[in-house]
């Protein structure tokens, strides 16, 4: 597990080959997502190679940082014990400008005042010296 | 119309050159939530084990094919407790919730093709006194849907645990269609009734109105906690053959007229599909229901993997029960409720009768196929589907025949 001196006592990811390079564009501060060189399809989460057009050429290419709340669920009953105190907290899927999609939170959005398509932008958090999560915030329309 | 293009299109089907393979034994142990049964995560799947080998009229030593649930055993413990000197076909599906079903199309095919004889497919746990799916899931990557995928980019948000993962198509399902709560509750609701006439559902006994399942908190909002599957101490088993060795055993064999599997896609990611609502069913259903020559209509009743609520609406569409959207209203008004058009989960399921991973939807079917179900018989049944799901969305159906 990623050892660091903070007391963030949450699950963090294993910094380790194309996912240390999305978390690593986290930390300078700027969301990244693949985009295939052949067919400039974007993709989450990292993957090897296209799976529209088979290439194997891709970049870390900059998103908008901007998109839309696609759904989210509001846990009220954590069933992971890291998260017991954290109730209620809603993960949620945002759809990004770019049309890739991510797994996140809302931060400045009560989990009862979300809403489908409602506007977000990416806002950092650095739960560790290492690890960046992108988290978002209410975008204005 | 049916009816009459029933009898022809199986006689004209090209693809069935062998009699289907057959259900010869089906076997459970009691399904409880209490304090420990004493008994090991494998000697419950060996009890349940036994008793489908016995009940068809078979020894452990016929027994040359075993198919375990995926994390929950190995062919080879199961061989050397069953006294299965002779196993040749071992195979394990990863496909969560749906691997029974599917394993049902694989031990047919293993047979007809002279792979195995007998093939079992047990499975079975310590659901509740033991270690809780909500947290093995959560904790343990390797058991993870996703695996790594879910480590490190769902879990660090708190996204762990399969009511989260399947809400939020929940959630969008009732944006896109208006599906209401009360219709998830319907759900719930007949779960419930088909339970109290079951003696082994663990929810008989205590019955629950819509007002009830209404009540009930929340837990992974839209999921209360009455949308949610009883986790469980109980195994249960089936044994497959050949037509051929199915009536040598002179017992009362249920075929499979035909059985698919499939996966979303992608299948290790969920929140990346263009069409949220295909699910791994939505391939193999179709491909069921050509392979058998039959059309939804024709089915007596569903035995549905009721993981939550919304899995068992959302299947009914992508089974072709009802258009997808329409869910919401087909649930509605006793039609999936014994006596209804289409009777889903007549033991309870996975919501009242208990959480044994859908081996207990699979021995279920064989009971009403056989006219065994007591009180709670559907009338006249002939043929009725299985579904399976499990993980981020795999699925599978089987169409079984008396």
């Amino acid at each position: 597990m990623t050892e660091d001196s903070s007391d963030y006592r949450h699950p963090l990811p294993e910094l380790e080959g194309l996912t240390q390079e999305f978390y690593d564009l986290c930390k300078e501060g700027t969301l990244h997502f693949q985009r295939c060189a052949g067919c400039r399809a974007w993709r989450h989460v990292p993957r090897e190679m296209c799976p529209e057009c088979g290439s194997w050429d891709w970049a870390w290419a900059p998103s908008t940082g901007r998109g839309k709340v696609f759904s989210w669920t509001v846990v009220a009953r954590a069933l992971h014990p890291a998260f017991k105190d954290d109730t209620p907290y809603a993960p949620v899927i945002v759809e990004m400008d770019e049309g890739v999609r991510l797994l996140t939170q809302v931060t400045d959005v009560a989990p009862d005042a979300l809403e489908i398509d409602m506007p977000v932008e990416v806002a950092f958090d650095a739960v560790t010296p290492e690890i960046t999560l992108p988290r978002f915030r209410r975008a204005a329309a | 119309m049916a009816e009459s293009n029933r009898s022809t299109a199986i006689l004209e089907s090209p693809i069935q050159v062998t009699d289907p393979a057959c259900i010869v034994g089906i076997g459970e142990t009691d399904y409880v939530r209490k304090p420990g049964s004493g008994m090991s995560a494998l000697g419950i799947q060996l009890l349940a084990a036994t008793r489908a080998i016995e009940e068809a009229g078979l020894t452990g030593k016929q027994i040359d094919g075993i198919m375990p649930f995926p994390n929950l055993g190995n062919a080879e413990a199961f061989a050397a407790n069953l006294g299965c000197e002779n196993l040749r076909f071992a195979s394990i599906i990863h496909m969560g919730g749906a691997a029974p079903v599917a394993s049902l199309r694989d031990a047919a095919a293993a047979v007809n093709s002279g792979a195995a004889n007998y093939v079992l497919i047990p499975g079975g746990w310590n659901g509740y006194s033991g270690a809780r799916v909500r947290q093995t899931v959560s904790q343990d990557v390797s058991s993870l849907p996703g695996g790594e995928i879910a480590r490190d980019y769902y879990l660090p948000y708190g996204f762990t645990a399969p009511p989260q993962w399947y809400s939020v198509m929940a959630r969008r399902h009732m944006h896109e269609f208006g599906t209401k709560p009360e219709q998830l509750g319907c759900i719930a609701v007949a779960m419930r009734k088909h339970a109290q006439l079951n003696p082994n559902a663990v929810m008989r006994g205590r019955e629950m109105t819509l007002d009830d399942y209404l009540a009930s908190p929340m837990l992974a909002d839209p999921y209360r906690f009455f949308d949610c599957c009883i986790e469980t101490d109980g195994a249960a088993a089936v044994v497959v053959t050949t037509a051929e060795r199915a009536r040598d055993l002179g017992k009362h064999p249920v075929s499979i007229m035909a059985g698919a599997a499939g996966q979303p896609y992608p299948a290790d990611e969920i929140t990346n599909r263009k069409d949220i609502f295909r699910t791994g069913l939505s391939l193999a259903a179709p491909e069921a229901f050509q392979k058998a020559g039959i059309k939804p209509s024709d089915i007596d009743f569903a035995q549905i993997y009721d993981c939550f609520t919304f899995e068992v609406l959302q299947q009914l569409e992508e089974v072709g029960f009802c258009k997808r959207g329409e869910g919401g209203p087909f649930v509605e008004g006793g039609r999936i409720e014994l006596g209804g058009e289409l009777p889903v989960n007549t033991h309870g399921g996975l919501l009242s009768e208990a959480h044994v991973l859908g081996i207990n939807h699979i021995v279920e079917a064989v009971r009403q196929l056989r006219g065994d179900a007591g009180e709670r018989q559907v009338r006249d049944a002939e043929i009725g589907v299985v579904t399976g799901w499990g993980d981020f969305g795999d699925g599978s159906i089987a169409i079984l025949r008396r």
